[in-house]
Formats: C-alpha cells, structure tokens, sequence
C-alpha cells in the first residue's frame, strides 16, 4: 500500500467564536488504520472528524489527506478557509462520511441515492455505477431495497444505506460521525456489524463513537479527546484496559 | 332568462366574438405561463441571494422583495411598462440605436415575472431552509460543487415544500394577467370587454371569461396536485407522521 499516510493532521485548532473546540490535535492515519475517537460531549471530537473533509474549516493547523495538503487561506477574523474549491472538492470525493442522522437524500430511492455520487461527481457510466450499487447493497445486507425510498427503511436500514453510498465510490478513508446514536438500541447491532466487516477487510477508518465495546472491538487505536485535546491515545488494550489519566478513568467508568 | 341571451355571439368567426375570445385567453396563458417560469427563475436566484449571498447581494434582494410585496400590482405593472420601456428607449437612443420597438407579449412578460419574482424569492427561501442541513452537507462531503448542490439536492429536496406557495402564485398569475388589460393587451379580459361593449352583451360575456379563468384553474388544479403527489413521494406522509 501506498507508504502516505491517508490522513495526518497537525496541530490543529478550532475556535468558534471565543469558544476554542480544539486546541492543537496532531493524528496520523496509515491505510488500513481503524482509528475510534472517544471523549465526552463537547471534547470536540465530531468537529475533529469534520475538519478532516473541511465541514469545518480550522482556524490553524494542517491537514493533508494521502499527501495533499489543503491549502488555506486567512480570513478576516483570523481564522482559515479554504483557498481552492475545487482542492476541496478533488479531496472531498476521496473520502466518504457517514453521519448521526444518515443524511439520505428523501427525493431518490436508496438505489440512486448510492449511484448519485458515482455518476454526478466521479463520471461513471450510469449502468457500470447501477452495478456496482447493487453489489455495495448487497453487502450492507439491502438487496431487496434498492427501489424504496429512504423514508420507507428502518433507522438502521437508513444508516447502513448510507454506509453503501459511501462505499460505492470506495473511498480512501471512511469518516463515520457517531453513527449508532440516532439508532433505537434494537436497531445498533446491525449497523455495528457492517461497520465491523469494513473494519476487518482493512478499509481506513475515523470512527467518532459513543460505543465503548464496539471502539474497542474493532479499533485499532483509540484517541480520548478531551476538552479539545487528544489526552490519551494508545491501543484499545491500553486505553480501556490501564487507562493512565484520572479524565479517562472516570469516563470509562461512567459508559461501560 | 337564458331566451334573451344571444349565445350565436360566441360563434368562432366573425360576427361571433368566440374566436377572439379564445385568442385573448391563449394570449392570458402565455402571458401567465411566461411570468411564472420567469418568477420561478428570479425566486431561485433571489433565494439564493438571500441565503448564501454576500451583504450586497441579500440587500439587494431585500429592497426588491419589500418593494414587489409593498407596493400593489397594478402600480408595479405600470410602472415597469411605462419607466421600463421608456428607460430602454432612451438606453437605446443613448447608444445610438433608434427607439425599439417593443414585443408586447415580451412585456407583460417581463412585468408579471418581476412581480412574481418578489413573492417566489420568499416562498423558494422558506422551502430551502425546510430542507434538513444535512442533506446539503451530505451532497458537499461528496465532494460535489455548489451549482450541482443546488441542481442535485436543494432544489428537488425544496421542491415539495414549495409547491403549496408556488400553487397559489400560478393562481395569482392567471388571475394579474387581467391587470395587463389596463395597458391595453388583448388578453381575455381585454378582448372581453371589447367584445361585450360592441354587442352589449355584458353578461354572456364576461360569464364566458369567468368560466374560461375557473376552467384554467380547475385544471391547473388537477396537474399541480399530480405534480405535488410526485414530489412528496420521498416525504411521510401527513396521516403516517403523527
């Protein structure tokens, strides 16, 4: 695999307002690496997760994405954007982000909703991005939905839907944003298993979760965020096994 | 009552008024059909204006929008037929040109889209911000440009949000293009009363348009209502969201 890493970010901060959500977080994520961001609400770790495919725009630091750095701009309240759209853009369609609430786009069935991206941002051939659709459905367990509009599917029918969307343009790394929370606790389980599968065929991914059992499971690294800050970061083995800051400790503690 | 109604006045050619009257009213739908699809373009642009646009462009189409929704229609329409033609006129002359003539039908085009651009800036707004913002951030995390945002997701996700307000807008568009009698366009309610002042037939006549405007709302009515079904079809439905 390429020797890049797929994501590095570097002293990174983000400040909204007066309010400073992150303050200095550096993170390297090689091919292959499945990385779980933990932390309380408010650590920052979702802004973490959407300053990687610029949601956010960061107020300093870097952030390269298999070698390309997005070249930032100052703006007038000293904070950064964007220099380049079409960088954004060109990095953007590399990477693919699931969400809380899955975002599905209602106006299309769950069959075009996968092909949307395939067809409208990478130029695929319509019929060779149906095919593959129906393969990235097939394997999210969706076969027999294809033709249905999202509102029809259950909470965790939508969330491993929008799973397929974003493998059907098979992306570098796989951004997913705390995507059982908006499940009912029945629905979790089939979503975690998907993500689990992914996880073991070696795909990249950066996983903000609340699921401390599923983190550890399938993790390969875990960061704890707090307040802004990465405070802890090791193995899944060591974080949750011999968690060495009193923060981390009582975290654990309180969701397991 | 109906014996004393002379019904051979509304033969199709002369001197049956009929042909004429259903020249004014293809001239009303064109006219109204023309505005619309103009006040949709101006809405969209203005919306966009109003949500995603830097000061000068919100302010702009602010005054705009206050402006169209203060000042009554009517007004609005001789105001931009009369200073609009005259301004081109003059623009024309400045440049050398000779005075142009203008398309009647361009016109009352141009005057019934600007109104109705006012009031579809405010109803495509309110349906865009309906939209969930994920939705759109879903669309960018693709990696897809703003324009095809727009053409991709907002504006078939906004769509069925304003299709109630823009409805009512087609409704208050058939019904302005009356207004252009006033400037003296053959539409139907020009030719109307052209026709029921030569024969005095005041009432066959304008019972003839009025059921001609009713007859273009009913089935207005019936396509809007397909139309709406269609767009919703991705929406829950009123009686499942309870």
């Amino acid at each position: 695999m390429d020797d890049k890493p797929a994501i590095r970010i570097r002293d990174l901060h983000k400040r909204f307002g007066d309010l400073e959500v992150l303050k200095g977080v550096s993170l390297t994520a090689h091919p292959g690496d499945v990385i779980a961001i933990i932390g309380g609400s408010g650590s920052g770790k979702s802004t973490l997760l959407r300053c990687i495919n610029m949601l956010e725009h960061p107020s300093a630091g870097e952030i390269a994405i298999q070698g390309e750095t997005y070249r930032m701009r100052p703006t007038r309240d000293g904070s950064l954007e964007p220099a380049d759209r079409r960088q954004v853009q060109r990095i953007r369609a590399q990477l693919g982000m699931v969400f809380q609430n899955f975002n599905l786009w209602p106006h299309r069935t769950v069959l075009e909703n996968v092909t949307e991206a395939p067809i409208h941002v990478l130029g695929q051939p319509r019929a060779q991005a149906i095919v593959r659709a129906r393969q990235v459905l097939d394997r999210v367990g969706l076969g027999d939905k294809a033709d249905a509009h999202p509102v029809r599917l259950s909470g965790g029918q939508q969330q491993r839907a929008a799973i397929a969307r974003v493998l059907a343009v098979d992306p570098l790394a796989m951004l997913f944003d705390e995507p059982t929370s908006a499940l009912d606790p029945e629905l979790v389980g089939e979503v975690l298993g998907v993500i689990r599968d992914l996880a073991r065929e070696g795909r990249t991914m950066i996983l903000v979760t609340h699921e401390m059992a599923f983190a550890r499971d399938v993790a390969n690294r875990v960061i704890y965020l707090r307040d802004g800050r990465i405070e802890e970061e090791g193995t899944p083995e060591q974080l949750f096994g011999d968690p060495q800051s009193p923060h981390l400790k009582q975290f654990i503690r309180s969701v397991m | 009552m109906f014996q004393s109604i002379d019904f051979s006045l509304l033969a199709l050619d002369a001197p049956g008024w009929g042909g004429a009257l259903l020249q004014g009213f293809w001239r009303s739908i064109q006219l109204a059909a023309g505005g619309y699809v103009m006040g949709i373009v101006i809405g969209i642009l203005g919306a966009s204006a109003k949500l995603y646009g830097g000061l000068v462009m919100r302010d702009l189409a602010q005054v705009y929008t206050t402006v169209i929704r203060a000042v009554p229609e009517l007004v609005m329409m001789l105001l931009f037929y009369y200073v609009g033609t005259d301004l081109l006129n003059r623009a024309a002359q400045g440049m050398g040109f000779q005075g142009i003539e203008v398309d009647g039908l361009a016109a009352g085009i141009l005057v019934i889209g600007l109104v109705q651009g006012g009031y579809a800036t405010e109803v495509i707004r309110g349906a865009i911000r309906a939209v969930p913002h994920g939705q759109i951030e879903a669309a960018q995390a693709f990696g897809m440009s703003p324009l095809k945002v727009m053409r991709r997701v907002t504006l078939p996700a906004m769509t069925p949000h304003a299709i109630p307000g823009m409805a009512n807008l087609w409704m208050i568009a058939t019904k302005d293009t009356a207004l252009l009698a006033v400037i003296g366009f053959s539409e139907l309610t020009q030719v109307t009363r052209q026709a029921a002042s030569s024969t005095r037939a005041y009432f066959l006549f304008f019972l003839s348009a009025g059921a001609l405007y009713l007859m273009l709302t009913l089935v207005s009515n019936v396509i809007l209502r397909r139309y709406e079904a269609r767009a919703r079809r991705g929406l829950i439905a009123a009686h499942q969201a309870r």
